[in-house]
């Protein structure tokens, strides 16, 4: 067994070590020092940023109650009962759609007696409320009332008796009960309405009044096969389809279409840029173009419609070409012309010149040195980037479309400016979202599969 | 293993021949179905553009040109109207310094979440991942029109939207840098006994902090353009004085606000371009 023992310390040595260990330390308080600082002057940025935007004034007039009610619209539908006593009607219908009235009340609604006007109506909310509209009055019973709730519409304004507990908004001229997000009345002069709320999309496959609402996807299946037609002029698979192509609530066929336009101006503007940038950036290039003027112009020129945009571009184009997605599709090329031609070049600049000298020295005209020696050094890069641009064109398009140039960007900002049809804005949304995720999918796969 | 078996050199030629074929045949094929698609496209975007091609190329100087003409005939008084747009460019560029600043800081968690063998559970690196890739794919100007409705037309709802869309994007770019860190001073820092915290600030922060600014100044620049986009939706800035130009068809005004906006990006895309070469070209200590 050995013991270690430390040499002994030279007169030097314990300075030495200090030195070096307050120099170890002064490097690590600056390491820190250094982020610190930058933090704090984000931080004071933040803090300027946050008064110039006015930030609490805006929390101030937010309407966040606006965003749960159109979370809510967007995922459910709502059918209404609304007895309107100055012209003697009531009607039960699913709210937003113009057609979509029941001739028959639905299982949760009973009405007992022939006339719908002087007859007793019970609407079962579901959730253990009980609203029953009697007369010129409702009752609201349920689990935290102590008792009922009689809400009476009368000549000039609203009446109510009985237990009334926070969910109830009471003004003389306007009663509304809101138990949860899922039941709702509303109580006017000479009015009452009820509003029952459901999850999910309404007449989401078929029109309501189609004769196919309401069938099962079984029920489909076996009728699309049956030789017993419902329209005599089609087979029945076909008619099905029809009917959901055409639903006038949701317009799947329409929004195909626009979904289509965006891909094609996505598509199309990608590959006229690649295929325009290409030779541009040949001429971009020090190594193939050895005249510097030309050269810094297409340079500049690359730089000017990049730097532009293709939403101002588009707008220029809308002009000229109108709205649809050639629009779209010169807007995109234009500006991707710029990207892809200053990148393309930037990869010709980096090519390996031995192949190309190889080929000259076999007397290779001009033609074959370009195709076999450099064509095939930036292929990859070409198609790599050009790939790239596909998927984020995808989703410029959504943008440009939506400020004029059409497709599904257009279809959306339709849906948001009507502000009622929000099931149909989340629609459009998600199959946006799905179209962006598969051409990004996509390009990666093909990108991989091209690059081996 | 192949049934083929090569005995002679007139087999290999046979055989060469015969993968040349094909791939000539697959390569002319995908070219054919490319060309096609392209042709049909074209075709079908012709037919549902509102206006023609032919008709559409002649007039397409005549916009650019009325606003060239209107520009001239406002003479030196134009040079007041880059003054007078000067607040609403520098609210596009706080808009998108702000949303950056934002979609660096959540990025930066995600992309740690979503990176393997990093010291965070398994299970949160897939969802991390496809949460970026949803936060990715979401267009800006679908969260910003949402949030307009809800908060008013400030600038703020396009602040949340292009931050949210930020988070994505540089997430994801920036997992990829983490997943190609130096493992060494992380064992060295766990050997030590460092924290999962310690472990990231000292040996993962400063080897993809320099990658990380690169990849930040670019998205910036992107963010100014995605903030002036949004401008026009309602979200202030130069987007809205752009959009209120063009209505009223102020040449000189969309003149005064396309130089404003192009000499932004112009600059910053320098800018950026010569701290980026300098931050990735060279090595960049943090204690330095």
């Amino acid at each position: 067994m050995s013991t270690l023992t430390a040499p002994p310390m030279a007169p030097g040595d314990a300075a030495r070590i200090n030195a070096g260990q307050a120099d170890v330390m002064a490097r690590h308080r600056r390491a820190v020092l250094w982020p610190a600082g930058l933090l704090a002057l984000v931080c004071v940025y933040l803090i300027y940023a946050f008064i110039a935007f006015d930030v609490p004034g805006l929390i101030g007039k937010s309407r966040l109650d606006r965003g749960v009610l159109l979370g809510l619209d967007s995922i459910a539908y709502k059918v209404h009962i609304e007895k309107n006593l100055r012209r003697d009607q009531l009607e039960i219908a699913v709210e937003g759609e113009r057609a979509a009235v029941y001739e028959t009340p639905p299982d949760w609604v009973t009405i007992d007696g022939a006339d719908p006007m002087t007859s007793k109506i019970d609407i079962d909310m579901g959730s253990g409320y009980r609203f029953v509209i009697e007369g010129s009055s409702v009752t609201l019973t349920g689990p935290d009332l102590y008792e009922p709730l009689v809400i009476t519409s009368t000549e000039d304004g609203v009446e109510w008796s009985g237990a009334t507990p926070e969910w109830v908004l009471l003004d003389p001229r306007k009663v509304e009960a809101r138990p949860s997000l899922f039941e709702r009345v509303q109580v006017t002069s000479g009015r009452i309405l009820v509003f029952r709320y459901f999850w999910g999309w309404e007449d989401f496959w078929f029109d309501f009044r189609s004769p196919l609402s309401g069938l099962s996807a079984g029920e489909l299946w076996s009728l699309a096969w049956s030789d017993d037609r419902i329209d005599a002029e089609v087979s029945n698979a076909h008619f099905i389809f029809d009917e959901f192509w055409g639903n006038p609530g949701w317009q799947h066929g329409d929004v195909f279409k626009a979904l289509l336009e965006t891909i094609i101006m996505a598509f199309l503007g990608t590959v006229v840029a690649a295929f325009i940038g290409l030779p541009l950036a040949f001429l971009a290039a020090a190594n193939f173009n050895p005249d510097p003027v030309s050269r810094f112009a297409i340079r500049r020129v690359f730089d000017f419609v990049r730097g532009v945009d293709n939403l101002i571009w588009s707008l220029i184009f809308i002009r000229a070409f109108g709205l649809g997605p050639l629009t779209g599709v010169m807007a995109i090329a234009l500006t991707d012309i710029g990207t892809l031609g200053k990148l393309f070049s930037e990869a010709i600049e980096n090519i390996d010149n031995k192949q190309v000298e190889g080929m000259q020295s076999t007397g290779a005209p001009a033609v074959t040195r370009y195709r076999f020696g450099v064509i095939p050094q930036i292929l990859p890069v070409f198609i790599s980037q050009s790939l790239y641009y596909l998927e984020s064109n995808t989703r410029s398009a959504t943008v440009i479309g939506a400020l004029g140039a059409g497709g599904i960007g257009l279809k959306l900002v339709e849906t948001l400016r009507t502000g009622k049809d929000w099931e149909n804005t989340l629609y459009i949304v998600v199959l946006t979202v799905i179209v962006v995720i598969g051409m990004d999918m996509l390009s990666g796969w093909l990108r991989r599969r091209l690059s081996t | 293993m192949t049934a083929q078996t090569i005995t002679s050199v007139d087999q290999i030629l046979e055989h060469s021949s015969g993968l040349e074929k094909r791939r000539r045949l697959y390569s002319g094929l995908f070219g054919a179905i490319f060309i096609a698609l392209v042709v049909s496209g074209f075709i079908a975007a012709e037919e549902m553009n509102s206006g023609g091609f032919v008709q559409g190329i002649t007039s397409f100087f005549d916009y650019p040109s009325a606003i060239v003409v209107e520009t001239w005939e406002a003479g030196p008084a134009w040079f007041g109207l880059l003054w007078t747009y000067f607040p609403a460019l520098i609210e596009t560029v706080n808009m998108a310094a702000v949303a950056t600043i934002f979609g660096t800081v959540f990025a930066m968690g995600l992309s740690l979440a979503a990176t393997r063998d990093l010291g965070v559970h398994p299970v949160l690196v897939p969802i991390a991942r496809r949460t970026m890739d949803i936060m990715r794919a979401f267009p800006e100007l679908i969260i910003a029109l949402f949030l307009i409705f809800m908060l008013g037309t400030t600038p703020v709802p396009a602040i949340i939207a292009i931050a949210f869309h930020t988070s994505g994007a540089l997430g994801k770019l920036f997992s990829e840098v983490n997943e190609n860190v130096d493992r060494g001073p992380l064992e060295g820092m766990s050997a030590a006994g460092a924290s999962w915290f310690k472990r990231v600030r000292w040996a993962v922060i400063p080897q993809v902090l320099p990658n990380y600014t690169s990849y930040m100044l670019l998205r910036f620049e992107i963010n100014i353009r995605a903030s002036a986009i949004l401008g026009f939706v309602g979200a202030g800035g130069i987007g809205t004085e752009l959009r209120k130009a063009i209505s009223w068809s102020n040449g000189a005004d969309i003149m005064a606000l396309f130089v404003l906006l192009f000499l932004t990006i112009m600059l910053i895309d320098q800018f950026s371009g010569y701290l980026r070469r300098r931050l990735v070209g060279s090595s960049f200590m943090l204690a330095s």
